[in-house]
């Protein structure tokens, strides 16, 4: 159930040039959230900036009762949650939005595209310990912004990297390494977040396989809790209404939407 | 500082209850329209029951879509939206939200908003006599639609006529939910208690707009959206401070609150209530903390009603 936590922050580090990650024991958030939800993080005790920042859940420790949220900074709200110290609190609200869908012993395919990595790395987890079989796709811009390569290799799933500049694994976009020779032979179901032009090619590539599959979308949000339909989108272009990404996503079914 | 203490030592309470034009509220905060939904989307976070009242989205006689997105963006100490009065029409709210609403012991004030007079009356006819609505609230001064709102709330001449129509088709309080776009809020909230106002509600969100200088163009789709939070805090407690003085109808203040002291500073000014609106984003809970602020404030000043202190700042 979504509650307001003050996280207590246990651990905050860079991890590369603007990707911080930082662990909060939030019991609660921890204990009740899944794969593919977010939480709504204050940062910073002063009006401006104003609003929440919807930071996905990049991995929890249920027996330590913490979350890790990995984020990159791109604004003045980000830039202030850099400065939040050890053993200091943030106010957090969560677990919020409709998470990924998992099912037992699967055969998944997970690709992630910069920061977008986050929410598929506690999905990676979650699905390890479902049974499934879990192959990653992980995009950077260069070697150093594969920042949670380490967090996937100890979740001992398949794991393949793709930069722009060729500084590791293949060189150019990950949605190259969505070919056969590549991937194993059966994939059940796709996850995918990230730039919205890779995950459209994560999309065309499930549909021409007829493999079904989810994508997890990014907006700019108010409430976070689908009071004030400031995250309104069209799914498809010719939908009558716009459905809320922080309430009725961030999670979408591939088939329900046009990227 | 004095506290008000009884001869046994204990706390004595305070009397926090209001009554703007007959709407009787339990407590003088409420929830503006379009920061809470329809209080459901908060109840993991507060028991909405406790809130003064809420006022729920607004509402339109037809479903309406909405604005194209980007619909919001944060600016200094606050943010614009262009929603675009997304609801799924008022016959949907009578039937589905609020039985439910009805059930939890919420004080329910309906927000209305027509493209005409009569659909304005046409509203308040259909709500008349559904059980669970505390009063209607006239929303006269949307800027984010074509057709409506703001141009309603602008012109003293059709928010007479406004108020006067849906009067006559309810037998609930309206408060007419006033404009800040305007050159003399006075002039319109006495055309508003000409028409047979109970109480006003003010502020709505001053008309902006931002730009991302990248893209050289607006940043939300409906280029100019309406500006809330602490950056309009001062002009809507001037606005609330000015209408007090002049026109005679209890006051539902709000514009940027965020703590209980902001709502202090509003009710000095002259409101009898106040309304949390952009501060709920923020802290979900910030509604029943100002409840709980404003009960400390009138004892430690030894205040015994919250109703004494209403209008306390404004020099006569």
């Amino acid at each position: 159930m979504p509650t307001l936590e003050k996280g207590l922050v246990i651990l905050h580090n860079r991890l590369a040039r603007d990707f911080y990650e930082i662990e909060l024991v939030a019991p609660l958030i921890a204990s009740s959230c899944k794969p593919g939800q977010f939480v709504h993080v204050k940062v910073g005790g002063t009006m401006d900036p104003l609003l929440r920042r919807p930071l996905s859940i990049y991995d929890v420790d249920k027996k330590l009762g913490s979350i890790t949220l990995l984020y990159k900074v791109v604004g003045r709200g980000t830039e202030l949650l850099t400065r939040v110290g050890v053993k200091e609190n943030i106010d957090i609200m969560g677990p919020l939005g409709r998470g990924f869908s998992l099912a037992d012993n699967q055969h998944v395919l997970l690709v992630g595209g910069g920061v977008g990595i986050a929410p598929l790395v506690y999905l990676a987890r979650a699905a390890k310990e479902k049974g499934c079989q879990v192959t990653v796709l992980y995009g950077a811009e260069k070697r150093g912004e594969l920042v949670a390569f380490e967090r996937l290799r100890k979740l001992e799933v398949d794991l393949m990297v793709a930069t722009r500049d060729g500084s590791a694994g293949h060189k150019g976009l990950v949605a190259d390494l969505l070919h056969p020779k590549f991937l194993p032979p059966k994939i059940d179901f796709i996850y995918t977040c990230g730039p919205e032009p890779m995950m459209a090619l994560v999309k065309k590539y499930a549909e021409e396989n007829g493999i079904p599959g989810e994508v997890s979308l990014e907006e700019h949000m108010a409430c976070g809790v689908g009071a004030c339909l400031g995250c309104a989108r069209k799914l498809k272009p010719d939908d009558e209404y716009y459905v809320k990404v922080c309430k009725d996503g961030p999670v979408f079914r591939m088939d329900e939407m046009v990227l | 500082m004095q506290s008000s203490f009884n001869k046994a030592g204990v706390k004595e309470d305070v009397d926090i209850s209001v009554d703007l034009g007959g709407l009787k509220l339990k407590n003088p905060v409420v929830v503006a329209s379009g920061t809470f939904g329809y209080g459901l989307e908060y109840e993991d976070f507060l028991d909405i029951s406790a809130i003064g009242a809420v006022i729920v989205k607004g509402t339109t006689l037809e479903p309406r879509s909405g604005n194209p997105s980007p619909r919001i963006a944060e600016t200094p100490a606050g943010m614009l939206n262009a929603i675009g009065l997304e609801n799924p029409g008022v016959d949907v709210f009578l039937k589905e939200y609020l039985p439910r609403l009805r059930d939890k012991g919420v004080t329910v004030i309906v927000n209305i908003a027509g493209n005409t007079v009569e659909e304005y009356a046409r509203m308040a006819a259909k709500i008349e006599g559904n059980e669970g609505v505390a009063a209607i609230e006239l929303n006269i001064s949307c800027p984010n639609v074509k057709k409506g709102g703001l141009q309603f709330g602008t012109h003293p001449d059709t928010v007479k006529e406004v108020v006067e129509a849906v009067k006559k088709e309810t037998s609930l309080p309206v408060l007419p939910k006033l404009s800040p776009n305007v050159t003399d809020v006075v002039e319109i909230a006495k055309a508003a208690q000409a028409g047979g106002a109970d109480a006003l509600s003010m502020i709505n969100t001053l008309l902006g707009m931002a730009i991302d200088i990248k893209k050289k163009k607006p940043v939300l789709a409906n280029i100019f959206g309406g500006l809330s939070g602490p950056a309009i805090k001062p002009v809507a407690l001037r606005m609330i401070y000015q209408v007090y003085k002049e026109v005679d109808l209890p006051i539902l203040g709000g514009g940027g609150i965020m703590s209980s002291e902001d709502a202090v500073e509003f009710i000095l000014a002259g409101a009898s209530a106040v309304s949390i609106g952009t501060g709920n984003f923020v802290n979900p809970r910030l509604a029943l903390e100002v409840v709980e602020g404003i009960r400390n404030y009138l004892q430690e000043e030894n205040i015994r009603s919250v109703r004494e202190l209403t209008g306390m700042a404004v020099i006569k």
